[in-house]
């Protein structure tokens, strides 16, 4: 085997290319590529093969034909005449709503739990315990079902709402929990500056850039004048005025008004409905992957030795101070690492919505349009392609960051 | 000084008085209960909400799990029991234990099979789990795996022994050459086994398989909680040798075969299990020769093994990269090669430290077996979301069922952790 | 992973179904065993009992076509599929042919390249609601949320029924029949559609079956047959002859009841040679002579199939309707057997 891949050169014996180690690593990688090539090939082949018995092709020009069917939630513009490509880029978007607020809610979920499991209150520390070793130990596949469960068995459906004396009722006559998701008052604008909703909420988001440039010119100046006086002049009123007067003008001047959701017919109309599915998966995420960031936090602080705590004391700090410039910079860093691989997870479990109806690529991509094209091949390719891509974006953020904190060893 | 007699100071105690009991609020329970539960006022507030939501959740479970039935043979039936009342069915659990443990097809008379085998694999674990017992005990390890599938599968006897042979005639051939080459060594053994592989193969009767002393299960028909754990167990001990590989590739100083390490290393962790099993389920067999198919089961080894194998690389190569240099230069100074120093001083040691890892994620991939029920495998998952609540009897029941593969996952992975942190504390008392 | 393929499929050489070589009929007759691509679940088409045993209408024509070529209607391996696996099962040769409620539609038989040999049941896409929602009529269904399975031509009929009415509705896509009931039964959605017989077959599970309506618009049609791969005719006629035969044979009056009489000899010259006691039908198709015989024999002619499974007296409660033989006002009509 290792023979009939070597180049022949006569000044060397053969042997030298086993026993002699300026040769041995190329000889290695020799093998290596041969027998590389030789399964590509082997695989390959089989796949033109296959195909060719099959009379099928591999092609991607589907993507461009009309999906033919209906999505519920969507972020952009979709119907059933719109393509698949488009269905994809739905489902696309709906993994990326998901995994963001999932990320979210499981960092709250899992500070608190982290932080609380080391409270020196017995019950709390033991409860919390508890909740990070039963959600680590059972399937997320599980709890994203139970969940689902839950909310379909134990929230009212619309109907509960409707009559004299409804089983049900709303929620300040505005938020409506149901099993198909919870609805909730839409703010809008009455008369607002631009046509499009979407151009006045960002003017809205403009008026907030403006708000935060100008709140960081004040710390700023802060900062130069302590710098020059020794005196911090207060800019508690400055900031505030910074942050609100902006925004309530531009509220006063279009008119923000809620529009709160009615049961019509079948469904609740009006305001913001998130839908019953992603709020299942959204819960089952963060609650799940919370218990693991619930331990990553308790290792991040107890990681830190006590003698720093005491030595900045010992500098004078205040206690807020020691937290905010000795324990916490050192706790993240050990922190957050493994946050982000959680996040990671985050994005790839995200991908069992199928299990509960939700439209995200998984579903899309690889569920629906898999199906009804029967194009196999080029949907798992272009489906672990997006994930890939995901997941190496995340990674080069979690680098950055690692070189940014990294101790600057001498 | 000295004329101080005893009588002139009539109040000076003649011994030391016996110490008092500590008031009630430092002493016993109380004392616990104030330093452990009330001693400010946010924790006091806290213990209550704790308290309050640990009522709440046994108020609403606790009449049902009491009030549950046992004994029906359908829902209907158990609602009839119920007559209305709050109360669980677990009687599903008891009429359908066996498709829940073993799948709907395995056939009943061979039960002991796969029991046998799940025995087996604890004592086939456990010299590999504590170091402590006799070494001699990993021989049966090793022969472990081809018991197993004989127990499992059943079918003639002939396939798992040619499939031992194969890997005793390489161990051979790798304990003669390795002496003089490494390389010769591995490259003759991978031969070496799979002459004997190819020619065993050869020699097996087609109808072998017919009356053999264990009637042949096909795999199709595994299923229920043993398939989870055929696919955890298979998949993380396959892949631990593939990972240790795949760490040493990516630390070599040879690019290309880093570079293959590598690509494939992220490319498997970029990717979620569920789109590597979408690909077993209908991609995988347009990858094999157009002549033979390969059954669902083994495709879907191959991709958790890949899976898996890619984590634990990553894990050997923490390992790796904790170890002090000046292990890797002691090695090298006292004149040993490559596989040398690595068989003899750094795997030992980088695997060591790095079994907490393996172990979570052997955890981690046993709980992910249950993802093989979105592929149409009924595996315990997929048992409950397919024939058991498709069937007309059942129909219906949710929180039993759901709640009986919460426990069982809980108990194995919680007994799993459990260990890890055991070995943890070992671990760490063995390097001070 | 090179290593663990080949060390799994020398090892694993026992399961691994044997070598396909020259066609499916021959490959079934060496393997003695028919795999037969079947759905996961639903009561009345193909559903495995407690025991495990695959029962229902489907399974019947896998069980048929197993008597026909192998002599044993028990010879056969039901693979569960899924919507979105059952096609690549087919296509790589996983199974020899699938009997898995799938519609017969152009793009099916054209572009994926499959060959459907027949129909073995008319069906097409209803809606079942709650009686309690008032509803008669599928167009009254604006705004509400529809209940779908999904991996089947049923998105995309509800899609073109609701743009063709200009009316709204909200899509759940449920990825199992049981979680598709679960969600309806809880009041998660208003409507439930699948085909009419799914949804008959669901309605039979039901606690209250009487509280549920199946509205009267049927929006699509839905011919649902067994299909094999594109370019194997031989193993193609032998399937579309058995389903063939199991239809005939109730036009022609031959059940189980009385097929060893009729098997003797009759003064039907179409039945005898469907019996194989006059002509060689049996030799043309590759099999022997009284591959027929065995194939009713295995459940009975379809009439009986049809009764057994979801018929009036049984749970899913179907009327024949448009499955009734064309001497009937029904659209079976088999090909003669000449």
């Amino acid at each position: 085997m290792t023979t009939t891949t070597d180049p022949h050169k006569e000044s060397f014996r053969l042997s030298m290319l086993i026993y002699d180690t300026r040769y041995r690593s190329l000889t290695f990688q020799a093998i290596t590529a041969v027998v590389l090539a030789l399964c590509i090939w082997y695989l390959g082949n089989n796949l033109i093969q296959n195909l060719r018995a099959a009379g099928l092709n591999i092609a991607f020009d589907f993507l461009g034909d009309p999906s033919g069917y209906d999505i519920n939630q969507r972020l952009v513009e979709y119907d059933s005449q719109s393509t698949h490509a488009r269905a994809a880029l739905v489902g696309l978007l709906n993994t990326v709503l998901v995994a963001f607020l999932a990320c979210v809610t499981a960092t709250i979920f899992g500070v608190i739990a982290g932080v609380l499991r080391l409270s020196n209150n017995w019950l709390v520390s033991k409860l919390m315990a508890g909740y990070v070793e039963i959600f680590r130990n059972i399937p997320v596949l599980i709890w994203i079902i139970i969940i689902f469960t839950i909310m379909t068995a134990v929230l009212p459906g619309p109907r509960a709402f409707r009559g004299d004396d409804p089983a049900a009722s709303m929620l300040f006559s505005s938020f409506a929990f149901t099993n198909r998701g919870v609805y909730i008052p839409m703010p809008w604008f009455e008369n607002g500056i631009f046509a499009s909703p979407t151009m006045n909420w960002l003017l809205v988001l403009a008026g907030f850039a403006l708000s935060w440039f100008v709140a960081h010119r004040i710390n700023h100046w802060a900062t130069v004048k302590q710098e020059a006086t020794g005196i911090r002049p207060k800019t508690l009123l400055p900031l505030l005025a910074t942050w609100l007067v902006p925004f309530l003008v531009l509220m006063l001047i279009m008119g923000l008004s809620w529009e709160t959701p009615e049961l019509k017919g079948f469904n609740f109309r009006g305001g913001i409905k998130i839908g019953g599915p992603l709020i299942a998966l959204w819960f089952a995420l963060s609650i799940y992957t919370g218990a693991f960031i619930a331990e990553n936090v308790r290792a991040g602080i107890q990681a830190i030795s006590k003698g720093q705590t005491e030595a900045a004391a010992a500098l004078g700090l205040r206690p807020r101070r020691v937290m905010n410039l000795v324990v916490l910079p050192q706790a993240l860093r050990v922190i957050i690492p493994p946050l982000i691989s959680q996040y990671l997870n985050i994005t790839k479990n995200s991908s069992l919505a199928i299990a509960v109806g939700y439209a995200d690529i998984t579903a899309t991509l690889g569920g629906i349009t898999l199906n009804q094209t029967g194009r196999a091949i080029e949907s798992v390719l272009l489906l672990m392609l997006f994930y890939l891509t995901a997941s190496l974006l995340i990674s080069l953020g979690m680098n950055a960051y690692n070189a940014s904190v990294k101790l600057k060893e001498r | 000084m000295s004329d101080q007699s005893t009588n002139s100071v009539a109040f000076v105690a003649e011994g030391t008085i016996p110490p008092s009991p500590p008031p009630a609020r430092e002493t016993g329970a109380v004392k616990w209960l104030r330093e452990n539960l009330f001693s400010n006022i946010p924790n006091s507030i806290l213990t209550i909400v704790s308290l309050y939501v640990i009522f709440l959740v046994l108020k609403n479970t606790m009449p049902w799990m009491l009030n549950g039935v046992w004994t029906t043979s359908s829902l209907a039936q158990c609602r009839e029991v119920l007559n209305g009342e709050t109360g669980a069915c677990f009687s599903v659990l008891t009429e359908r234990w066996n498709q829940l443990l073993y799948g709907f097809k395995y056939p009943v008379d061979e039960y002991w099979r796969p029991n046998l085998a799940l025995l087996f694999m604890i004592v086939a674990a456990a010299p590999v789990l504590f170091f402590d017992l006799p070494r001699k005990l990993l021989i049966f390890t090793a022969i472990y795996p081809f018991l197993a599938y004989w127990l499992i599968w059943g079918g003639t006897i002939f396939v798992p022994l040619i499939a031992l042979l194969g890997f005793v005639v390489a161990g051979m051939v790798f304990q003669t050459f390795s002496k003089g080459s490494f390389a010769i060594g591995f490259f003759g053994a991978v031969i070496a086994a799979f002459v004997v592989w190819l020619g065993g193969g050869a020699l097996i009767p087609e109808s072998a398989s017919e009356n053999a002393f264990l009637s042949s299960v096909p795999s199709r028909d595994l299923g229920g909680f043993m398939l989870n754990l055929m696919l955890g167990a298979t998949c993380v001990s396959l892949s631990l040798p593939i990972g240790i590989v795949l760490a040493l590739g990516r630390q070599s100083d040879m690019p290309l075969i880093k570079w293959v390490c590598v690509i494939f290393i992220e490319f498997v962790r970029g990717v979620p299990l569920i789109t590597l099993l979408f690909v077993a389920s209908v991609m995988l067999s347009y990858f094999f020769p157009p002549e033979s198919t390969v059954d669902l089961f083994l495709r879907v080894v191959i991709m958790i093994t890949m899976f898996a194998s890619a984590y634990i690389a990553e894990v050997i190569r923490g390992g790796l990269a904790a170890l002090p240099k000046g292990q890797y230069e002691a090695a090298d100074s006292i004149g040993l090669a490559y596989p040398q120093a690595m068989r003899l001083i750094i795997l030992p040691q980088a695997l060591k430290i790095s079994i907490p890892g393996i172990v979570n994620v052997a955890v981690g991939l046993f709980k992910d077996t249950t993802l093989v029920s979105v592929i149409s495998m009924f595996d315990l998952v997929g048992m409950i979301r397919g024939p058991i609540l498709a069937s007309t009897e059942w129909n219906g029941v949710y929180w039993e069922l759901l709640g009986f593969a919460a426990l069982l996952f809980f108990i194995v992975c919680y007994g799993i952790s459990q260990y890890s942190q055991w070995l943890e504390r070992r671990l760490a008392t063995d390097h001070r | 992973m090179k290593k663990s393929v080949i060390l799994g499929a020398l090892t694993v050489a026992g399961l691994a179904a044997g070598a396909a070589a020259a066609g499916t009929l021959d490959d079934v007759k060496a393997r003695g065993k028919l795999n037969c691509g079947v759905t996961t679940g639903l009561v009345g088409f193909a559903a495995p009992d407690a025991n495990g045993n695959w029962d229902g209408f489907d399974v019947g024509v896998c069980r048929a076509v197993a008597a026909a070529v192998l002599g044993d209607p028990t010879a056969v391996e039901f693979v569960p599929t899924t919507g979105k696996t059952r096609f690549t099962a087919l296509a790589s040769g996983e199974i020899d042919m699938l009997a898995r409620n799938t519609t017969w539609t152009f793009s099916r038989d054209v572009d994926l390249k499959f060959e459907f040999v027949g129909v073995n049941y008319y069906d097409g896409q209803g809606f079942m609601v709650p009686k309690e929602l008032g509803v008669s009529s599928a167009k009254e269904l604006d705004g509400a949320t529809v209940c779908i399975q999904t991996g089947t031509t049923t998105e995309l009929n509800l899609a073109d029924f609701f743009r063709a009415n200009n009316i709204s509705y909200e899509p759940v896509p449920i990825e199992t029949n049981a979680e598709a009931q679960q969600q309806y039964l809880a009041g998660a959605c208003d409507v439930f559609t699948t085909d009419a017989s799914g949804l008959a077959a669901t309605r039979a599970t039901f606690e209250n079956p009487g509280e549920h309506a199946v509205l009267p618009e049927i929006i699509s049609k839905e011919p649902l047959g067994p299909l094999v791969r594109h370019g194997d005719n031989e193993w193609g006629d032998v399937v579309r002859w058995t389903l063939n035969a199991l239809i005939a044979s109730e036009e022609l009056g031959i059940t189980s009841a009385n097929l060893e009489e009729m098997a003797k000899g009759t003064n039907n010259p179409e039945i005898n040679r469907m019996m194989g006691t006059e002509g060689s039908l049996g030799e043309m198709l590759g099999l022997d002579a009284d591959w027929a015989k065995r194939a009713i024999a295995a459940g009975g002619n379809y009439g009986e199939l049809f009764a057994k499974n979801i018929g009036e007296e049984t749970p899913v409660g179907l009327a024949r309707g448009l499955n009734a033989q064309w001497t009937n006002g029904g659209l079976l009509y088999s090909p003669p057997f000449r």
